[in-house]
């Protein structure tokens, strides 16, 4: 299992190691140590490996990244995940702001909190918080899942397209257009299904939580709506 | 004492009189605002008069200084960008680009078309809002790829298939300001790349939404060099309202390139109002960006390239001789393409407008088949003959800044410089900073 110190070596041979690789590499697993809040570490993947990174990340740990799986055994700074197409990032401790902001694909965990804006933009990523999660997250996110094992805070959803949010606890607020809907069987199942990718299968219960999407009443803009702008 | 005629209608009458305040655009946009309820939303850039490049002069050289020999001796063009940080800079035989313009708010015939007169003509092309097409990438030796606020089609894939990226903080048009795509543009492909439902109105966000401020710009660059393993050119495109504070803010963030709009930048739709009164000229907004790079040690270091209303040789040569590396050109290559062209008329007044003041170019009706996603229209254009305009229009307006820069006696456009001019306004002057023509009165900085 190869090991890579960013206290002896730069950030940059370590990522331009990282994608140097072959989807059949051999040198499948990596660990990095010497994080020490780094920006952009392990960002820019494009294999199917696995990074394990011991300590806290910058921003923008594991951003962009496609088919490959990372763990950060501590915090993550802004923008973890950001613009994720796949694979899969799971942050061990808290995240900051922006968590997963405008990913395509892939699923991010978060085992504590997240901060602001998380999942802000969002194109389809899944993302699971088993803490709360800030202020104006999911903020026009067009697509995926947000579930929030915790609570939400203020202008939750603001101007959302179509990503379903599951919040288990409570809501601070919604935002403009975001209401709260039935949750139906297919809703459940769905849920179900992430909280299955994200380890949780049979100690959450689905039914626990509240269902939050778009009232597209803004998908038009008309100048009776301007208040809610 | 006069006669008074009996008829009152006899007597002289003052001729009506229009109120320079109250003009008769001014009354008829209150007309349509209180019958619509809504701002008027449109494309392009400013209208209204503005202090530009016309207000500039060249002093062509006589005994003072000496002339180079036209079609004899060489006058060089060619621009390298992003030498700063990046391994692999680019380098363009003409500094004149085309600036950013998305597919969605233009048809893929015109972006094909932006795409193969750019290469023909040596120099590069940029996506815009909504990510990269096959067609876009094919015909585009060099293309630039936009890193917007709503990231529309932003994938890494792209990313490392560019040349180089241009993180876009605002543009001219609207500094400041998001964007809104009407949902008569959005067709199925375009929202599809952009993960939107077919048919709504789209937003584009006026901040990026994973990093605030100039210190956190440093680091979402940082984080673009390292997913390019530091290869790519990597520019920052503002609009001009503060020019020399984001220029230097940009600058120190680490950009290999700013790029620097002014208001007559053209857009794909915003506010009439946005777009009239929000940002300064063009003209205003180089000195102070080249003085920004001055003080910071980095001019001709980090690249300058403005755009915003450049139609001419003469356009380039005047921004170059101020201090910028390179210039971007859309509303101009659009026109190139076949945009407002006098040959659609009967369906431009169809539309209730005319050929030359089209702009409705968010209702996705052109004629001319370039800012529309309708099939019918767009095949209309046809991206070989048009790409082929483009680079004649290319090629014109960089032999026309060498026929400049040979005058002044400069062996390479770059090496004209803001003595090579003087102003014929007072207000040129001073946002230009050469002087006044006949005069050596700078305002602002000489005395009178």
């Amino acid at each position: 299992m190869p090991n890579f110190d960013l206290n002896r070596a730069p950030l940059r041979e370590l990522n331009r190691t990282l994608h140097a690789l072959r989807p059949d590499t051999n040198e499948s697993h990596w660990t990095v140590t010497g994080p020490d809040g780094r920006h952009a570490i392990a960002a820019g993947l494009d294999a199917p490996i696995s990074v394990e990174i011991d300590g806290n990340v910058g921003y923008y740990c594991a951003g962009m990244n496609k088919h490959a799986s990372v763990v950060i055994n501590g915090n993550a700074g802004v923008g973890v995940a950001e613009n994720m197409m796949s694979g899969f990032v799971h942050v061990r401790g808290d995240a900051s702001q922006a968590a997963g902001a405008t990913a395509h694909g892939g699923l991010l965990v978060v085992d504590g909190n997240a901060g602001a804006r998380c999942g802000i933009s969002m194109k389809g990523i899944d993302i699971v918080v088993k803490g709360s999660i800030g202020h104006m997250s999911a903020f026009m996110a067009q697509a995926g899942t947000l579930t929030v094992l915790g609570d939400a805070g203020e202008a939750l959803g603001d101007s959302l397209y179509e990503a379903r949010l599951f919040v288990r606890g409570s809501v601070r607020s919604l935002g403009a257009d975001c209401i709260e809907k039935e949750m139906r069987d297919e809703h459940r199942e769905q849920l179900h299904g992430k909280l299955k990718a994200a380890g949780l299968a049979g100690e959450i219960d689905p039914s626990e939580f509240k269902r939050y999407g778009s009232a597209r009443r803004l998908y038009h803009f008309h100048v009776d709506n301007a208040g809610a702008y | 004492m006069a006669e008074t005629p009996k008829d009152p209608r006899d007597l002289p009458r003052t001729k009506p009189r229009f109120s320079a305040t109250y003009t008769p655009d001014v009354m008829s946009e209150i007309r349509r605002a209180a019958a619509t309820g809504i701002y008027d939303i449109r494309g392009a850039g400013a209208k209204r008069p503005l202090p530009h490049f016309d207000d500039l002069l060249f002093l062509g050289a006589s005994i003072s200084r000496y002339p180079l020999e036209g079609y004899r001796e060489r006058c060089g063009t060619e621009v390298v960008l992003g030498n700063r940080f990046a391994s692999k800079p680019i380098t363009l035989k003409t500094p004149v680009t085309i600036a950013g313009m998305s597919f969605g708010s233009l048809s893929g015939q015109a972006k094909e078309a932006l795409g193969r007169g750019a290469t023909l003509a040596g120099t590069s092309t940029t996506t815009g809002d909504g990510g990269m097409t096959q067609e876009e990438r094919g015909h585009s030796q060099t293309l630039v790829y936009q890193y917007l606020p709503s990231r529309y089609g932003m994938n890494p894939d792209d990313l490392r298939r560019a040349d180089a990226i241009e993180v876009v903080i605002g543009q001219g048009a609207k500094p400041g300001g998001g964007g809104m795509l009407l949902g008569q543009k959005i067709t199925e492909r375009v929202a599809g790349m952009r993960c939107l439902p077919p048919g709504i109105d789209q937003r584009s966000a006026c901040r990026h939404p994973d990093w605030t401020g100039p210190d956190d710009l440093e680091i979402k660059i940082e984080e673009l060099r390292e997913i390019t393993d530091g290869e790519k050119p990597i520019y920052v495109k503002v609009g001009a309202s503060r020019p020399y504070y984001d220029t230097a803010l940009a600058a120190k963030s680490g950009a290999d390139v700013v790029v620097l709009d002014g208001m007559q930048g053209g857009t794909a739709a915003t506010q009439d109002v946005f777009i009239e009164h929000v940002g300064i000229p063009t003209l205003a907004a180089i000195r102070p960006a080249v003085q920004a790079l001055r003080d910071l040690g980095l001019h001709r270091k980090v690249q300058l390239v403005v755009s915003g209303g450049i139609r001419s040789g003469a356009d380039v040569a005047k921004v170059l001789a101020l201090g910028a590396d390179a210039v971007a050109i859309g509303t101009a290559a659009l026109i190139a393409l076949g945009d407002n062209d006098p040959r659609w008329e009967a369906e431009y007044q169809a539309l209730g407008t005319t050929a030359g003041a089209y702009d409705d170019w968010h209702e996705g009706n052109d004629p001319a088949g370039i800012t529309t996603q309708r099939p019918e229209l767009a095949s209309r254009l046809d991206p070989v003959l048009a790409g082929r305009r483009l680079a004649n229009y290319l090629a014109v307006m960089t032999l026309e800044a060498q026929t400049i820069a040979r005058a002044c006696g400069k062996s390479h456009l770059h090496n004209l410089e803001p003595e090579d001019l003087v102003a014929l306004t007072i207000e040129a002057a001073a946002m230009a900073g050469v002087p006044l023509a006949g005069t050596e009165w700078v305002p602002g900085k000489t005395g009178f």
